[in-house]
């Protein structure tokens, strides 16, 4: 294809030409190939807190809203947002909210620095990950909270202070997200359900002497409690006493035999959780 | 160099001539996007599926019309414009109509639109002489070489995370300096094929 068209102009014709063609199939295609929108999640999106946090079990606000909208997943999953989520997207798909199960992080550990020592000075970069590392922390027991934070630094609602080298969550902030629980090299956070009415608060799986040693405050797996309670609710394993919610009826018989007092009974009201701690008891 | 085999040709994308390694193309991604395995595979993936979309289609393109109006200084300007319009449509179609493929590759399919690792392929098959399967090839030999540019450096990046690095050196001239020592290595490969 020779011509004898001015070369000049030539190229200014096949480049000008070349754009215009790519620029019409790229606005036709947008056109033809344009996705619909999905109104439903997004309506169901707006409702949501937009913190992505992931307690729902998806991979975020968004996540949550495409699978409530096509996959059939339930309200009041979000715990962050409470009855208010579960309300509002429940009205937006026409079925019943049921009510939401309210969560509350709680540290099961009670060793502050009055009922523990330090093993070793830990003068490594200051995050529980990395202290975990290094012999498995500063602290003589090796299951108890390291201090450095790294939960009150995952945590969205500042809900987290560490005090005394133990960390404490305040109840009234935390919003049940679950990203501490991640975030804690010891794996002491655990989500309680709201109708909890006691704790352990230890995690150590040491046996009775070596962790009467470490702290003062710690489970030593005596069965006490397993004896004194009628209700079949606390059971020793591997050294360490756990309450069962669903049984426990908050007698706190075995908070009265326990003989180094690390079991805390609240009632019916999780906001107490951090009042009856072993130190103030 | 036209009788070159299609084998030798893969190989020479691949390792002798490594995009990133051997010619320095493409370091902005090979930087940027190698911090996680996960991520970096799928920034090669879709580089390599550019990269044989854009040779298919700028090929012809110079072949039959730019080289028969002697307008071959032209192909800089009219590839870039291709191979970026190619990538927008490409991505439109697959979030219409692949939405699992979109939703692996899609969100680096526009940080490849005007990379130079693309551009440099569809230029080098047309300075090398290549026919169009053998230009093909020599596309997907070159993408294969940046996933294992891609794989291999994504690895080095997670051992130096956890390294105890000076302070003044941490970042991106450590990477820099992991970069310089994985590409030296390559020089291993010339002379391969004497290609």
């Amino acid at each position: 294809m020779v011509t004898n068209m001015n070369p000049i102009l030539l190229a200014i014709l096949i480049v000008a030409g070349l754009g215009l063609a790519a620029g019409l199939v790229l606005a036709v295609a947008s056109v033809v190939m344009a996705v619909p929108r999905d109104e439903k999640a997004e309506a169901l999106r707006a409702c949501l807190p937009g913190a992505n946090c992931g307690a729902c079990g998806y991979s975020g606000c968004d996540g949550y809203a495409k699978a409530m909208a096509h996959e059939g997943a339930k309200v009041g999953l979000c715990s962050p947002g409470g009855e208010q989520v579960a309300a509002a997207t429940a009205e937006l798909l026409g079925v019943a909210a049921d009510g939401v199960e309210v969560q509350t992080a709680l540290v099961h550990c009670g060793g502050c620095e009055e009922f523990t020592a330090r093993k070793l000075r830990y003068e490594g970069i200051p995050t529980c990950a990395a202290a975990n590392q290094f012999f498995g922390g500063d602290w003589l027991c090796s299951y108890g909270c390291l201090g450095y934070g790294d939960c009150r630094s995952a945590c969205e609602y500042g809900a987290i202070q560490v005090e005394n080298g133990l960390a404490r969550i305040d109840p009234a902030l935390c919003r049940g997200c679950g990203l501490c629980v991640k975030t804690c090299p010891k794996s002491l956070i655990t989500l309680l359900p709201g109708h909890t009415k006691g704790v352990v608060r230890c995690s150590s799986h040491e046996k009775g002497a070596l962790v009467r040693k470490a702290c003062k405050v710690g489970c030593i797996g005596c069965m006490k409690c397993t004896k004194a309670c009628q209700y079949d609710a606390i059971h020793v394993e591997r050294f360490l006493a756990s309450i069962d919610p669903e049984k426990c009826v908050g007698c706190g018989a075995c908070a009265e035999t326990c003989p180094v007092g690390c079991i805390t009974i609240f009632g019916k009201d999780p906001a107490a959780f951090e009042e009856k701690l072993p130190a103030e008891t | 160099m036209n009788s070159a085999s299609l084998f030798a040709i893969l190989i020479g994308g691949l390792l002798v001539n490594n995009f990133v390694l051997s010619q320095f193309l493409g370091i902005c991604p090979f930087l940027g996007v190698s911090k996680k395995l996960n991520s970096a595979v799928g920034m090669s993936l879709a580089v390599i599926f550019v990269m044989v979309m854009a040779t298919a289609a700028t090929w012809p393109l110079y072949t039959f019309l730019l080289e028969p109006n002697s307008l071959g200084y032209l192909q800089t300007i009219v590839f870039i414009l291709i191979i970026a319009a190619l990538v927008q449509l490409v991505e439109i179609a697959l979030k219409r109509f692949v939405p699992p493929l979109y939703n692996s590759l899609g969100i680096y399919l526009p940080l490849i639109t005007t990379n130079c690792a693309v551009l440099g392929v569809t230029i080098l098959n047309i300075d090398k002489g290549y026919d169009f399967v053998q230009s093909l090839v020599n596309a997907l030999g070159a993408g294969l070489g940046f996933l294992l540019a891609m794989v291999m450096f994504a690895g080095v990046r997670e051992r130096l995370e956890s390294a105890d690095i000076p302070k003044g050196l941490q970042g991106l001239p450590s990477t820099l300096v992991a970069a310089a020592l994985v590409s030296l290595s390559f020089i291993g490969f010339q002379g391969l094929f004497g290609l």
